[in-house]
C-alpha cells in the first residue's frame, strides 16, 4: 500500500474500503476474542472458510483492494461480549448471532444459512422457551449501548481497511485538519470524559495541563496494564478494536503537542499484544503513523512496551518507571506526571476506554456525549461482568444505570436461582456492594459516596453462598501479593491484614481482630505512597461494614455462615443413624474416621480434609455437614 | 522589598526560605520530625510514611515530598499522627530482629530510637523475625538481610550518589530485600567498600566491618609491639560522640587514650601524607613535563581506585603509582622497626571503611604480611576507648611519639577534599612566603562542593585541576574527560562527599557536621608551625635515610586489573 499524502488520498481510501464492504453482502463474523478463541472459535473460522472454498462460495478473508463483485466476508473480530455462550458467530445482513457454536454446526452454517439464507433455531439464543435470533433483541444487549464497543463484534479486528471502512480515522482527520490543538482539548473538556481508569480525573483537564508544558519532548501514554482480577474491558478493545484506540492517542498527540506515545500491556495479553503491534504496523504502512502525516507538520509515532504482569505497574509513575526500564515502583508525587512522567517528559496518561471514547466526542461533538448519562459523569462505561452471575460477559452501558438492570436485566441473575449477596466492583480497590446498594447508579460520583469506585469496571457477583470473608482473604491475598514493598503500610500492613484473615477463615480468629483490621486498615488508607496501596484495604473494609456479622461468627462460634470456609466445615456422624459398617472409615483418605465394628463412628475433625468422600459412601446417610 | 513568605507549623509561623519540601521547613522550626528514608543528600523516596503531616482540611501529606506553601498551615503532632506512626513501627518492629542488646548497631538505631521516643510497648502482630542472613564476604561491610527495614537509603547512596550500583531492590511486596546482583556475595559484586551504604542505614543491616579484637589481642600480647597512626579525618570526628564539638580537634586526646591503652607508639598520617606530596608532586612535572597520561588521577583513596580498577580499568595508567599515605607511612615504619627484638603489630585508625581492603591488598604485603595488620575506624576507636573504661573528656592531651612524630598542616588537610591538591600546590609554589599559602588557599580548592576546579600558573604554563568527591561527581567528571569535552592536568578523586572527614568510618552525620570537621582540619593547620611537606624535616630525614634508594619499592605501587583481590 502507498503512504497517504494528504487529506484527500485518506477520503478516498475511506470510500474505497467503504466500497469494498458493501460487496460483501453476507457476512460471518467469527469472534476471535481471547474467550472464544479459547473455546475454539478460531478452528470454527479455518472450517468456514475451508467449506466455503470447497463450494466455490466467493469469500473474502480481507477487505479486498480490487472487488470482483459480491462475495461473503468472513472475519476474525472482536470480543461480543456475551463469552458465556461462546464461541460466538454473527450472521449479517440478518444480525442473528449464534450461540455455542461447534466445529460441527459448520457445515450447516454455510450451507443453510450461507447459501440458503435460512436460521439454524437451535444455535439462536434462547431464554424461557423464547429464542432470541437477532443480536440486539437479546436480553443482554437490549439494555446496553456500545459505543466504545461499537465495532467489537463487528468489524475485521485485524484491518485497518474495514476500520477505515467503517469511518474509522475521522475523527483524527478533523482533529488534524479542522481543529486547533486548542479547540480539540476544549471539546474533550467540555465532554467532561473522565478517566475510565478508576480515578475519573477529566481527560481534558490532563490535556491541558500537559499542552501548556513548555518542554518541546512530550508523550501520549496507554495504559493497557488491566490488571484486576475479573477484569477484561481493556483487553476486548486491544483485541477488538485496536484502531480506535490509536486514534484517541493520535489525537491526544496532536491535542497535547506529543510526537511519541507508548503503549503498555500486560504480556499476557499476547493477542491485545499482536492486534496492536498489527495495527500499529498498518498504520505506519498507510503513513497516518510516522512523520509528516498526511502532509501536514504533525508527526507521531507508536511503542508497545510489554509489562511483566506487576498489578502495580497500572499505577502511573510505576509504569512509566518499568516502560523506562527500571523497576516498577510508584515514586512521591509531585512532580505530577503531567510535568514530569515518561522519561521525565510531560506526559498524557490515560487508559485504554478513555482513548478509545476520543474519536466519538471529536467526531460526534461534546453536547452528543454529554446527552448520554448523568452530567458529572457522561458517556458509557465498560463492565466486565464475572462471578455467580448467568450471563458472564462484556457489557457497555450509560453511565449511571442502576446496579440492578446490570446484574437482573442484562447479566441475567445469580447462577442456579441463588440469591444475590453482594458484587465486587473495581476490582481488590473497589468494594463490596450489597443488595442495599442495587439501585445505586453507576457512576463515579455515587460509587465513591458508598465507598467502592468503579475501578476499571470489573464486577464480580457473588451469591448467598460466597463467604464475604473469604472474599476480603482472597482481595487481601492478592493486593498483598502485589504490593510493589516500597511503603512500609502497604508492604507490611497488607502482610498483617491477611494473615488476620487467614486466622479468622481457619476458625482461628480472636476477640479484638475486626477492631485490628480496621484499624491497619485505616493506618495503610491514610498513609500508603500510591494510590493502589490507600484502596488497598477497601474490600476488607466494605466486608466489615456490610457483614460484620458474618466476621463475629467466624470469631466467636468458629463457623462460616455461607458454609464456604472449608476448615470451619463440620462433618459429623450421627450415631443414631450410624450402623458401625466402616465404609466411611475406609473411604476416608487420611484416615480421620475411626470406631467400632457396629458401633457408631467418629470423625476427627482436626484431621478430617472436608473431603467429603465419607458422605459419598455411607448408605444410611448418617454423615450430615453443619 | 521582596515580599517574605510564611507557612504555619503547630499554629507556629515559619519563614519559608527555599526549602525544598515541608520536611525541612518544619525542622527548621526546631521539630524532630521522624524519618527512615529522608536524606538531604539523596533523592526523596517517601517510603517510610513516618514524616506524615495534617493539613487543615485534615489531609495527609508526606513532609518530605510535598514543596512549602505560602499560607499553608500543618500540624505536625496530632492524635492521628502519633497512632500511624505508632502503628508503622509496630509493623516494622514485628518483622525485625529485636536482639537490640547484642546488634552492632545498638544504640545508633533509628528503630530503636523511634521505638523509644514513640513509647511503642508491645507489638500486636506475631513476630516474623526472619533468621539472620549475613553476607560478610566484603572486608569492608558486612550485611544481614534480617534486620533490613527497605528504606532503600544504602541503594540511592550506591547508586545516585556513588554510581556504584552494586546494590538494588530484588523481589516484590513482602518478598522484597536489597540484593547485590543475582545475590551474588558483597565482595564480587562491583562494590567498593566507601562503605556509605552502612553511614545511611537506620538500622544493623548493614554495618562496617569490626576489627577491634584483633586490635586487643595484640595489645594484650607483651611480645608484640604495638603501634599506631592516626588518620588526619578521625581527630576532628570524635567530637559529639565523645562529648565535645563537632570538627573539634582532639588529636591530643586520642594519643593519650592510645597510650593507655597500651600502644606503644603513635604516629600522625599526615606524616605519610607529606610523603606522598611530594612523590606526587614529583610525578605530576614528569607527566607534565612528557605530556604523557594526563590527567594524572590522585591515588590516596582506596574506593577510588577500586572503583577505577572495576568501572575504568583503562584509566589505571594514569592512576597515580603513589601508594596512599597510610600505605608509605605504614611501609617505611615497619621497615624501620624490621630489626626490633619484638614483634611488630600496626594498626591504622581511619575515617574510612575501604581502608581495610586496602591494608589487605597483595599489593602492600611483604613476605606475606601486610605493612597494616589491623584498620580500625573512627567508629572502632571510640567503642575501644568506652570499652577500656578511659574517661576520655578528663584526658590530658599527650604528643605524638618519636621517632615520626613530626607532622605539616599541609598533611593534615588530606582529610578534607582540596586537601591533597592545596598541599601539593603548596609543594609546587615557588612563592614559599605566608603569602603563597594564601594564594593555594584561594585558587578554589576549598569547600565541601562536590566538583571544584582551579587553574594554577606553573612555571610557562597552566596547570588544570578538578577536585571531585563522591563517585558520581567522579564518573561524571570521568565521561568528560573521555569523550573530551573537558581536560586536565590533575584531577583530585575521594569517593565520600566532603573527602575523608565524611568517610563512612566515622559517627553518622549531617552534612554541616561534615563541614565542620572540614573546617577543623583547616584550623589546625592555621596553628602548625610546619606548613609545607617539603619543611617537615622528619620526611627530609628518611630520603637520606631508610628511603635512600628504595623510594620506589616502599612509597609506590603499580594497580593492575586483577590486582586487588577479595578474600
Amino acid at each position: 500500500m502507498n503512504k497517504l499524502t494528504n487529506r484527500d488520498e485518506l477520503i478516498a481510501l475511506r470510500k474505497e474500503c467503504a466500497g469494498a464492504l458493501a460487496l460483501e453482502t453476507k457476512r460471518v463474523l467469527v469472534c476471535a476474542g481471547t474467550g472464544c478463541v479459547s473455546s475454539g472459535s478460531m478452528r470454527i473460522f479455518e472450517r468456514l472458510k475451508t467449506l466455503m472454498e470447497e463450494r466455490n462460495i466467493p469469500v473474502s478473508v480481507e477487505l479486498a483492494h480490487e472487488p470482483h463483485g459480491q462475495s461473503v466476508g468472513l472475519k476474525e473480530c472482536g470480543c461480543h461480549g456475551f463469552c458465556e455462550m461462546g464461541p460466538l458467530v454473527r450472521i449479517e445482513p440478518q444480525g442473528w448471532l449464534y450461540t455455542k457454536t461447534t466445529l460441527e454446526d459448520c457445515e450447516e452454517i454455510v450451507t443453510r444459512t450461507i447459501l440458503c439464507g435460512e436460521r439454524i433455531e437451535r444455535l439462536s439464543f434462547q431464554k424461557d422457551g423464547t429464542a432470541y435470533p437477532k443480536q440486539d433483541e437479546i436480553p443482554f444487549y437490549q439494555k446496553q449501548t456500545r459505543l466504545v464497543l461499537e465495532h467489537c463484534g463487528q468489524i475485521d479486528a485485524t484491518s485497518i481497511r474495514e476500520y477505515l471502512g467503517f469511518g474509522g480515522y475521522a475523527a483524527f482527520e478533523t482533529a488534524l485538519f479542522d481543529r486547533t490543538p486548542d479547540d480539540v482539548i476544549d471539546e474533550i473538556t467540555k465532554s467532561n470524559l473522565r478517566g475510565r481508569g478508576g480515578g475519573g480525573f477529566p481527560a481534558g483537564r490532563k490535556w491541558a495541563q500537559v499542552r501548556r508544558q513548555t518542554e518541546p519532548v512530550k508523550y501520549v501514554v496507554c495504559n493497557g496494564d488491566e490488571g484486576d482480577p475479573g477484569a477484561f474491558m481493556d483487553r476486548s478493545v486491544m483485541e477488538g478494536d485496536p484502531h480506535r484506540m490509536l486514534e484517541g492517542m493520535m489525537i491526544a498527540g496532536i491535542a497535547t503537542g506529543a510526537q511519541e506515545g507508548y503503549i503498555y500491556v500486560r504480556a499476557e495479553y499476547p493477542l491485545a499484544v499482536k492486534r496492536l503491534r498489527r495495527a500499529i504496523a498498518q498504520a505506519e504502512e498507510l503513513g497516518l503513523l510516522g512523520d509528516n502525516i498526511l502532509g501536514t507538520a504533525f508527526c507521531f509515532t507508536l511503542h508497545i512496551a510489554r509489562g511483566a504482569g506487576a498489578f502495580v505497574c497500572g499505577e502511573g509513575s510505576a509504569l512509566t518507571a518499568s516502560i523506562e526500564g527500571k523497576r516498577g515502583m510508584p515514586r512521591v508525587k509531585p512532580p505530577r506526571t503531567v510535568e514530569h512522567g515518561l522519561f521525565d517528559k510531560p506526559t498524557v496518561l490515560n487508559n485504554v476506554e478513555t482513548f478509545a471514547n476520543v474519536p466519538l466526542i471529536i467526531a460526534r461533538g461534546a453536547d452528543w456525549y454529554k446527552s448520554i448519562g448523568p452530567e458529572n459523569s457522561p458517556g458509557t462505561k465498560a463492565f466486565a461482568l464475572t462471578g455467580n452471575i448467568v450471563n458472564t460477559g462484556l457489557i457497555e452501558v450509560p453511565m449511571g444505570t442502576t446496579l440492578r438492570e446490570v446484574i437482573f436485566d442484562i447479566g441475567g441473575g445469580v447462577r442456579g436461582g441463588k440469591q444475590f449477596k453482594a458484587v465486587q466492583i473495581g476490582g481488590p480497590s473497589g468494594g463490596c456492594l450489597t443488595t442495599e446498594d442495587l439501585d445505586l447508579p453507576l457512576d463515579f460520583d455515587s460509587l465513591k459516596k458508598a465507598g467502592a469506585m468503579i475501578g476499571s469496571g470489573g464486577l464480580v457477583v457473588m451469591d448467598e453462598d460466597t463467604c464475604m470473608v473469604e472474599v476480603a482473604r482472597f482481595f487481601m491475598h492478592f493486593t498483598q501479593n502485589e504490593s510493589c514493598g516500597k511503603c512500609v503500610p502497604c508492604r507490611e500492613g497488607t502482610k498483617r491484614m491477611l494473615a488476620i484473615l487467614e486466622r479468622i477463615v481457619e476458625g482461628k480468629g480472636e476477640e479484638g481482630d475486626i477492631e485490628l483490621l480496621l484499624e491497619l486498615a485505616d493506618t495503610i488508607t491514610a498513609t500508603a505512597l500510591c494510590g493502589l496501596g490507600k484502596s488497598a484495604a477497601s474490600p476488607v473494609v466494605s466486608t466489615i461494614k456490610s457483614f460484620r456479622a458474618e466476621y463475629e461468627a467466624h470469631i466467636r462460634e468458629k463457623r462460616c455462615p455461607a458454609g464456604e470456609c472449608q476448615k470451619l466445615k463440620r462433618i459429623w456422624i450421627d450415631p443414631a443413624l450410624c450402623k458401625g459398617c466402616s465404609k466411611c472409615a475406609k473411604a476416608c483418605p487420611v484416615n480421620a474416621i475411626t470406631g467400632q465394628i457396629k458401633q457408631p463412628f467418629s470423625i476427627d475433625l482436626s484431621q478430617c480434609i472436608r473431603c467429603e468422600s465419607c458422605i459419598a459412601t455411607c448408605a444410611f446417610h448418617a454423615i450430615l455437614e453443619g | 522589598m521582596e515580599q517574605r513568605e510564611f507557612m504555619t507549623v503547630d499554629g507556629i509561623p515559619v519563614e519559608i526560605n527555599g526549602e525544598k519540601n515541608l520536611l525541612e521547613l518544619i525542622r527548621k522550626a526546631g521539630i524532630k520530625l521522624p524519618t527512615f528514608c529522608y536524606h538531604s543528600e539523596l533523592s526523596v523516596y517517601g517510603a517510610c510514611r513516618m514524616c506524615m503531616v495534617e493539613t487543615e482540611r485534615g489531609g495527609l501529606e508526606a513532609a518530605c515530598s510535598t514543596p512549602p506553601k505560602a499560607g499553608m498551615a500543618i500540624q505536625t503532632n496530632t492524635e492521628r499522627l502519633r497512632r500511624y506512626r505508632k502503628n508503622i513501627l509496630e509493623l516494622l518492629l514485628a518483622n525485625h530482629c529485636r536482639d537490640c542488646t547484642t546488634c552492632s548497631n545498638n544504640g545508633k538505631c533509628k528503630l530503636q530510637d523511634l521505638a523509644m521516643r514513640f513509647n511503642i510497648e508491645g507489638v500486636r502482630f506475631p513476630n516474623t523475625a526472619p533468621q539472620p542472613q549475613k553476607d560478610d564476604s566484603s572486608l569492608c561491610i558486612a550485611k544481614d538481610a534480617s534486620k533490613c527495614i527497605l528504606c532503600g537509603d544504602c541503594v540511592r547512596m550506591c547508586n545516585e550518589v556513588q554510581s556504584v550500583g552494586a546494590i538494588d531492590f530484588a523481589h516484590r511486596g513482602s518478598k522484597m530485600e536489597i540484593s547485590t546482583a543475582f545475590g551474588m556475595p558483597i565482595a564480587q559484586s562491583p562494590c567498593v567498600g566507601c562503605g556509605q551504604c552502612a553511614a545511611v542505614c537506620p538500622t544493623g543491616a548493614i554495618v562496617v566491618r569490626d576489627n577491634a579484637n584483633r586490635v586487643w589481642r595484640a595489645l594484650d600480647d607483651r611480645g608484640v609491639k604495638v603501634t599506631a597512626q592516626i588518620a588526619p579525618a578521625v581527630r576532628v570526628a570524635l567530637g559529639r560522640e565523645m562529648g565535645l564539638r563537632e570538627g573539634e580537634n582532639s588529636m591530643g586526646k586520642i594519643v593519650a587514650a592510645l597510650h593507655r591503652m597500651g600502644f606503644d607508639e603513635v604516629y600522625d598520617t599526615s606524616t605519610g601524607a607529606d610523603l606522598t606530596v611530594l612523590e606526587e608532586s614529583e610525578e605530576l612535572l614528569s607527566h607534565l613535563e612528557s605530556g604523557a597520561s594526563l590527567p594524572l588521577f590522585t591515588s590516596c583513596c582506596p574506593a577510588w581506585v577500586q572503583f577505577c580498577e572495576k568501572s575504568h580499568p583503562e584509566l589505571l595508567a594514569h592512576v597515580s603509582t603513589c601508594r596512599s599515605p597510610m600505605q608509605m607511612f605504614a611501609a617505611v615504619i615497619k621497615e624501620q622497626e624490621k630489626t626490633s627484638s619484638r614483634r611488630q603489630f600496626h594498626v591504622a585508625i581511619m575515617p574510612c571503611t575501604a581502608k581495610k581492603f586496602e591494608a589487605a591488598r597483595e599489593e602492600f604485603r611483604v613476605d606475606g604480611a601486610p605493612n597494616v595488620d589491623a584498620v580500625i575506624t573512627t567508629q572502632e576507636l571510640i567503642r575501644m576507648i568506652k570499652e577500656s573504661g578511659v574517661v576520655f573528656e578528663d584526658l590530658e592531651p599527650e604528643a605524638l611519639d618519636m621517632p615520626f612524630g613530626m607532622t605539616s598542616g599541609a598533611g593534615v588537610i588530606f582529610g578534607v577534599t582540596g586537601g591533597v591538591t592545596e598541599a601539593v600546590l603548596r609543594r609546587l609554589a615557588s612563592d614559599k612566603t605566608r603569602g603563597g599559602l594564601y594564594t593555594a588557599a584561594l585558587t578554589g580548592v576549598r569547600g565541601m562542593k562536590g566538583v571544584k576546579e582551579a587553574r594554577v600558573p606553573y612555571l610557562d604554563r597552566e596547570v588544570r585541576i578538578a577536585i571531585v568527591s563522591g563517585l558520581s561527581n567522579a564518573e561524571a567528571l570521568i565521561q568528560k574527560i573521555l569523550s573530551g569535552e573537558e581536560a586536565y592536568d590533575f584531577v583530585e578523586v575521594m569517593a565520600c562527599p566532603g573527602g575523608c572527614v565524611s568517610g563512612a568510618g566515622q559517627p553518622y552525620s549531617a552534612s554541616t557536621g561534615k563541614a565542620e570537621r572540614g573546617e577543623g582540619l583547616y584550623a589546625v593547620d592555621r596553628v602548625s608551625s610546619i606548613k609545607r611537606s617539603e619543611e617537615n624535616s622528619l620526611v627530609q630525614s628518611l630520603y637520606g635515610d631508610v628511603l635512600k634508594g628504595r623510594v620506589h619499592e616502599l612509597l609506590h605501587v603499580n594497580y593492575t586489573k586483577d590486582g586487588g583481590h577479595d578474600a
